[in-house]
């Protein structure tokens, strides 16, 4: 299925940006789920230095960009065209026990393995470790369940247990308050489905994307209704990597658009940066996912 | 508690002095009681000494290191901040043949870690081969992912590397840690020499050391020969943390030595891709930076988004090659001590050799096997986190845990293995230090540093050597107290040259002023001359009062203090009810709580000196010690001070002042960091002169002889206006002299004509035709006072008052301070315009499903 995906920040800053340093993770990467076939970024003011066909340590696609001159907003623009690849899925009983996987990353065989072992540590966003987090994991892996199957049902969990506030946390929100408090957005169920799955020794990553939304029946789909969206993406060996999204309980397959993935959100921020000057400002972000036929 | 064996045989006074400790090596001593040979020299002539000669010296070099300002900062302790350096006379002594060992050792080494670094940032083969357990390098908070396949020039990452070494009950030495992200110490090394050889002079000269400084040339070459472009002169720059790093006095001594420019991140911008550094005459590019700040913490917009001490884009002018961070960044993920145990099969497979010097055995708890081993030993051992900075546990020792405690530990070990290494604690060697007049054992560790050179690398014949508080000290530390040596490696052939400790000439054209003073620099530059000034001119305030106060019947007239006393009212601004009494106020002043007494003023003095201490030279900062010492005179000592005590100190201080003063006009180029000085001292004095003319005229008992009396004192002018009237001062004469006379250094007017002179030469760099607005206040000024006519604003209104005067000199104040403001603005904001949390942490966020 193939998208249309427009992504429009806009900075207003109450006093002038004299200096700013920004990193963008804007442009959908291409892998065997997904084709990108065109991406382009526009930054205004125009820039006075701008780094877009650069690969990040995950292979993301990575933009630098320097603006020098004073200015009081910032409008970064990225429109792509995405096609996405739906895969079929194993079936949940075929997949190995979730203890021979964490066993193979830790014994390490292979460049395959290692490339998913760096996932199965802590990041700055996600320590584990966490008891509390430990024992909310031990519910959806016991011995012998295949790890897909408990996929699937912490999946379904989160999805059950938590109520989507964005009111709740903000990204200064440590996971053990998310859940002890059983709320938050997209990106705290997938840090937590995370850390979950790496205290059991299970290599997990963090994906940025979109989804594809839907008007209530009957509506027109508003302009720049649609959000960013995060989920996470697990190793099952023998297939690869299987993204599971714990806001939405499900696996995404067909409407969910990849940007890019990382330990964390801190790797993978779509929009990331040091402004001098600008005092307090305000941010506005529109998403539009548009399929084409 | 360690055993006392037996005594050894030593020659001279130190016969019966020194014990050897049970079961561990002496440095100096064999264990059949002989000395070893290659310290016989050194014991020879410290035997020869007369007796108390080796103290008297020692003393000497104690105030040498208080005045010379050799501080460490320690950590959480409110009065840790520049505790003084602890250095010992005797140093450690090590022959030439051993110390070839050593050095072919710790060579491998580095090379070994730079390889190791150059795999991690490049194919990271060793990963996959199974060499290196993905934990210690994925996991470690200094292994920084934007680096990767980023190669430093000519494949070098490790610059500057430093290594704990100690030796064991057998002789045997052993790397106990390595330091290779910003290491620390080879300053204080330095140091160090610097001053045992001057105490022990003679000693070197008869027994020939191998000198430290070709080391730091060395370094210089390397640094030098990394600039992207401009090698014959590219610009080098030291970052550092700033001021409250427990070590930013080396950075400052470093930084002089090696004649680069010491920096904190808020001096440096990325603009175009390259890095330029804010001076005064705009930004200057930078061509290579030698980093004292952690790797993760030098760019807030691809590290460490929470970095205060980072520099926005840093990383891709890196990657852009405009500029060479040494250690290249991300140095520190082979510092910490979880590679030890792998480093064998590494350096098999990285070099085709063994490793020849050991590291202390270690067991990295990720594996199942050590883990087990580790937990079964734990008496034997010492427990730390694998990675730096993960839950900042301290290392435990194993047998010195509670039974609750221990199973806290075995359970953490159990739970996240991967966290924990374990290290056996080899009993160190112990070397002798000078104690009460005799030679005392200590347990000892040496860090040695290395230097990229040539395509392989350089050591320090010597090196920084730390011993234990006590006899039995088990923790080798300057953060616990422990103190430090100066290292001598014996010059192999007697007939060298001997070369002492002293600074090379950098090899720079020619150049007269420079304009490369970052703007931050300058700001601290003018802050330090006005509260130089404010010192004086407060002391000598108060010597005007007490001197009143104390003694009718001595120096002045009892009639002379009540102006003074109002004078002193309004610097201190005593609550009401003290306002009438002298002690009540003397009181206040000497108060170090008080944020205006002269404590405080010295002690923005002394801070402001060390944020520049890499721009002043070693007598001024001595002078500013004294000048520290002399305020602490003051109000030391258990008994109350006399009315006389406190006269003679306070003459003490503003002789200290006075001399920090004459060192600044004379001592200091005329520079610009002279230039900014001056501003500060000369500013601060218009504006005191003006508030005691006001103040003079509020005063209730109008202006007659008394009054005059004591304006001419604090202004430091009697003798100036007795040399030129003859007569007892009337009002005229005196206002003339302190306000308009342009001759004496104590006017108004011969301070804005300096102010004036250095307006104009700051402006010519901006190469423009118009008056700057500073130039323009300072034109303003003159010609107020010029043309003052002080016959007509002496004359009294008709009720008696002086309204004209005070509306004038309300005028000449508020002209004042918007100078002030203005010299702020046009050249410190760069400074004081500092960049804000990165947006991405700053905000609410995305809204995001």
């Amino acid at each position: 299925m193939m998208f249309r995906v427009r992504h429009l920040t806009t900075y207003s800053y109450v006093e002038p940006v004299l200096m700013a340093h920004h990193q963008a993770h804007l442009a959908p990467r291409s892998f065997d789920g997904q084709i990108c076939h065109r991406t382009a970024l526009r930054v205004t003011p125009i820039p006075a230095a701008l780094d877009d066909d650069g690969l990040d340590y995950f292979g993301n696609h990575v933009a630098f960009f320097t603006l020098q001159d004073p200015h009081r907003t910032l409008t970064v623009e990225a429109v792509s065209k995405v096609e996405v690849i739906p895969r079929s899925l194993p079936a949940p009983g075929e997949t190995p026990p979730w203890e021979s996987v964490a066993e193979m990353l830790r014994r390490l065989a292979g460049p395959v393995v290692l490339e998913a072992s760096e996932f199965t540590f802590d990041s700055p966003f996600i320590p584990c470790g966490d008891p509390a987090v430990i024992a909310y994991a031990r519910a959806s892996f016991p011995p012998d369940q295949p790890i897909l199957a408990g996929l699937l049902d912490l999946t379904h969990r989160i999805y059950d247990d938590f109520t989507y506030d964005p009111a709740a946390t903000n990204l200064a929100t440590p996971l053990s308050r998310v859940l002890a408090e059983r709320r938050g957005v997209c990106q705290d169920f997938a840090h937590l489905a995370i850390a979950c799955l790496r205290s059991l020794g299970l290599a997990a990553r963090y994906v940025s994307g979109y989804l594809l939304t839907k008007p209530p029946p009957g509506k027109k789909k508003l302009k720049g209704s649609d959000a960013s969206h995060a989920w996470l993406s697990a190793w099952v060996p023998g297939f690869g990597w299987i993204d599971i999204d714990p806001t939405n309980s499900c696996i995404p397959g067909g409407e969910h658009v990849t940007t890019a993935w990382g330990r964390d959100y801190g790797d993978v921020s779509p929009l990331r940066g040091v402004v001098l000057g600008g005092g307090d400002h305000t941010l506005k972000v529109a998403v539009d996912v548009e399929p084409l036929t | 508690m360690e055993q006392v064996a037996e005594q050894g045989a030593l020659p001279g006074a130190f016969r019966l002095g020194y014990p050897l400790l049970r079961g561990r090596w002496d440095e100096m001593v064999a264990t059949d009681g002989t000395l070893r040979p290659h310290w016989e020299s050194f014991i020879e002539s410290l035997s020869a000494l007369p007796s108390h000669e080796m103290e008297r010296r020692w003393e000497g070099s104690q105030r040498l290191i208080r005045e010379n300002g050799v501080t460490y900062n320690v950590y959480g302790d409110p009065r840790g901040l520049d505790r003084p350096w602890q250095l010992d006379p005797v140093p450690l002594v090590l022959s030439a043949v051993e110390w070839r060992a050593i050095e072919t050792a710790l060579i491998q080494r580095a090379s070994l870690l730079d390889k190791i670094l150059a795999d991690l940032y490049g194919p990271q083969d060793l990963l996959a081969e199974g060499l290196i357990p993905p934990a210690l390098a994925f996991a470690h908070p200094a292994y920084l992912r934007p680096l990767r396949h980023v190669t430093p020039p000519g494949g070098v990452h490790l610059h500057l590397y430093a290594v704990d070494i100690a030796r064991d009950a057998e002789g045997k030495w052993w790397v106990m840690a390595d330091r290779c992200e910003a290491p620390s110490g080879a300053g204080y090394a330095l140091e160090n020499r610097v001053i045992v050889a001057r105490t022990l002079s003679d000693m070197m000269r008869t027994h020939p050391v191998e000198p430290l400084t070709p080391f730091f040339q060395k370094l210089r070459d390397t640094l030098m020969t990394l600039s992207p472009r401009n090698r014959e002169a590219p610009r080098t720059v030291l970052l550092t943390p700033g001021p409250y790093n427990e070590t930013y006095f080396e950075h400052a001594y470093l930084a002089r030595h090696l004649g680069y420019t010491l920096v904190e991140s808020e001096d440096l911008t990325v603009r175009d891709g390259r890095v330029f550094l804010k001076t005064l005459d705009g930004l200057q590019p930078v061509d290579v930076i030698l980093r004292r700040t952690d790797g993760s913490f030098c760019d807030p917009v691809e590290l460490r988004g929470d970095s205060a001490l980072g520099i926005a884009g840093l990383v891709q002018a890196v990657r852009a090659g405009s500029v060479v961070v040494a250690n290249a960044l991300g140095s520190g993920v082979v510092e910490g001590g979880g590679l030890a145990p792998f480093l064998p099969r590494l350096c098999r497979r990285l070099l085709g050799e063994e490793l020849t010097m050991q590291s202390v055995r270690t067991w990295w708890c990720g594996g199942d096997k050590e883990r087990d081993y580790v937990i079964a030993n734990l008496d034997k051992l010492v427990i730390k986190p694998a990675l730096p900075g993960n839950g900042r546990m301290t290392p435990q020792f194993g047998d010195r845990l509670s039974t609750a405690k221990r199973a806290e530990l075995t359970d953490h070990l159990r739970r996240r293995p991967s966290d924990f290494l374990a290290q056996e604690r080899p009993k160190l060697s112990s070397a002798p230090v000078w104690e009460k007049g005799m030679l005392d054992p200590r347990p000892m560790m040496l860090r040695v540093f290395l230097t990229a050179h040539d395509g392989g690398y350089a050591v320090m014949p010597g090196g920084l050597t730390r011993m234990a508080a006590e006899r039995s000290g088990a923790m080798v530390s300057m953060q616990q107290g422990g103190g430090s040596k100066d290292t001598w490696v014996l010059a192999e052939k007697h007939d060298r040259p001997i070369t002492t400790a002293k600074s090379f000439i950098p090899p720079v054209k020619l150049v007269r002023g420079s304009l490369d003073l970052p703007s931050r620099v300058a700001d601290n530059l003018f802050w330090f001359g006005r509260y130089v000034e404010r010192t004086e001119d407060v002391t000598r305030l108060l010597r005007t009062a007490l001197s009143r106060a104390g003694n009718a019947a001595g120096l002045g007239a009892a009639e002379e203090l009540p102006l003074a006393l109002e004078l002193l009212r309004r610097v201190f601004r005593p609550p009401q009810a003290q306002s009438s009494e002298v002690a009540a106020i003397a009181r206040m002043a000497f108060d170090p709580a008080h944020t205006i007494g002269l404590h405080a003023t010295v002690e923005r003095v002394s801070r402001m000196a060390s944020l520049v201490r890499d721009r002043l030279s070693a007598d001024t900062w001595r002078a500013v010690s004294r000048l520290v010492q002399a305020v602490g005179g003051v109000s030391g000592g258990d008994k109350r001070p006399t009315i006389e005590d406190k006269l003679a100190a306070l003459n003490d201080v503003v002789l200290a002042g006075e001399a920090l003063s004459g060192l600044a006009m004379e001592n200091m180029t005329r520079g610009l960091s002279w230039r900014f000085v001056d501003i500060g001292r000369r500013l601060e004095r218009a504006l005191h002169v003006v508030d005691m003319l006001s103040g003079a005229l509020a005063h209730e008992d109008g202006i007659n002889g008394p009054e005059l009396d004591v304006l001419l004192e604090i202004s430091d002018s009697t003798i100036t206006f007795r040399s030129r009237y003859l007569s007892a001062p009337q009002f005229a004469p005196v206002l003339d002299l302190l306000l308009a006379d342009e001759s004496n250094p104590r006017s108004l007017a011969f301070q804005i004509a300096a102010l004036g002179g250095h307006m104009d030469h700051l402006a010519a760099t901006r190469r423009t035709v118009f008056y700057g607005p500073e130039q323009r206040l300072t034109i303003w000024l003159t010609g107020a006072l010029r043309t003052a006519d002080i016959m007509t604003l002496c004359r009294p209104d008709e009720d008696g008052d002086h309204r004209n005067l005070e509306g004038f000199l309300e005028v000449l104040r508020s002209k004042l301070w918007e100078l002030s403001e203005t010299v702020t603005r046009e050249y410190f904001t760069h400074a004081v315009s500092r960049s804000s949390a990165p947006t991405s942490l700053r905000d609410a966020r995305e809204q995001l499903p």
